[in-house]
């Protein structure tokens, strides 16, 4: 299926779980993230039974702390 | 209303021809009063650039001291200043920039007992702080103040960005809802950090404060900007006021309290 992540239209395999492509897509540790799917942010323990579909939009927006 | 003299009307002239500030802009910067939270790699080029933009009075906090690996990057503070507190550093530069600007110095870190009394009374607060509990914690106060302010977050090569105009626009928590666990994310002193990036993110703040004083353009509310200066890409993702916030959403927060202090502070 076709996603969107991060702006970038990916083939990603069918039938999975956001929590499978958080593993997909490299992200180690998932509260290194803040999960975006269609405008709606998800929180973490949804990842596991949220399934994505066709045409999805999904954004990783990365904790960034720094300043100094 | 404010009237310039004619040193002022030389000085603010790129502003006063410059269509959508013109003077009654530049009378509005003057008139403003912004708080720069962190006299850091993010606070640096944003205090520079609102002193030199006539900003009638600046704030700055920062409990910290100048040392040498701060040089890098933080670009108000000068290799003489190490050892000196940074707040008195930041001034000191800023007054030489431009003497029509009233600096007024807060040398603390910010908690939850001091942060409302500090922001009461600027119309804008810039977060420059390098800490995630500083971070949230200058949201809440700026939610329960109702006090417009810009988020800044820098790491490695990155930078992200958002202005935020509470019960209005998302708010940081709206995005990134509570601080993470402690050495989850890596921090810029155990990380780095590119010292332009900073630069680059600073101004950035500096400028939306600005547009927000002047009343003039699209501020980056409901949205965060994001770059990676390894690719130069910039990209912008949008958002809505989360109705579920814990800070801003439903009844939101009623106190501030202080958040576990996390990441960014290892010392080295």
């Amino acid at each position: 299926m076709k996603l969107t992540i991060n702006g970038d239209s990916k083939e990603i395999k069918d039938g999975i779980v956001l929590s499978e492509l958080l593993i997909i897509e490299d992200v180690e540790q998932p509260d290194m993230v803040s999960v975006q799917l269609n405008d709606e942010f998800l929180t973490k323990d949804t990842y596991a039974t949220t399934a994505l579909k066709e045409g999805d939009e999904i954004n990783f927006l990365y904790f960034m702390g720094g300043g100094a | 209303m404010k009237e310039f003299s004619d040193e002022e009307l030389e000085r603010y002239s790129r502003h006063i021809i410059l269509q959508d500030v013109g003077i009654e802009g530049q009378e509005k910067i003057a008139n403003s009063k912004i708080l720069v939270i962190g006299a850091g790699g993010l606070g640096s080029p944003v205090a520079l650039y609102l002193a030199a933009a006539g900003v009638g009075e600046i704030g700055i906090v920062d409990g910290d001291v100048v040392d040498l690996s701060n040089l890098q990057r933080q670009v108000i503070h000068a290799t003489a200043d190490i050892g000196v507190p940074k707040v008195l550093s930041a001034k000191a530069k800023m007054e030489a920039i431009n003497p029509n600007v009233k600096v007024t110095v807060y040398q603390k870190f910010l908690d939850a007992s001091n942060i409302l009394d500090i922001i009461k009374g600027y119309d804008f607060v810039i977060d420059g702080t390098d800490n995630f509990s500083a971070k949230f914690l200058i949201n809440d106060a700026c939610v329960l103040a109702n006090v417009p302010y810009s988020h800044g977050g820098i790491l490695r090569f990155g930078g992200q960005t958002m202005t935020i105009k509470p019960h209005e626009s998302a708010c940081y928590a709206c995005v990134f809802d509570s601080p993470p666990p402690a050495n989850a994310i890596p921090t810029c002193s155990s990380a780095g950090i590119l010292g332009a990036v900073a630069g680059m993110l600073g101004t950035i703040q500096a400028a939306e404060a600005l547009k927000y004083i002047v009343g003039v353009g699209e501020p980056l509310y409901n949205r965060l900007l994001t770059f990676d200066a390894k690719t130069m890409n910039f990209r912008n993702v949008n958002f809505k006021k989360n109705p579920k916030c814990r800070v801003c959403g439903g009844e939101g927060i009623k106190e501030i309290k202080d958040y576990e202090a996390v990441v960014c502070e290892a010392k080295l």
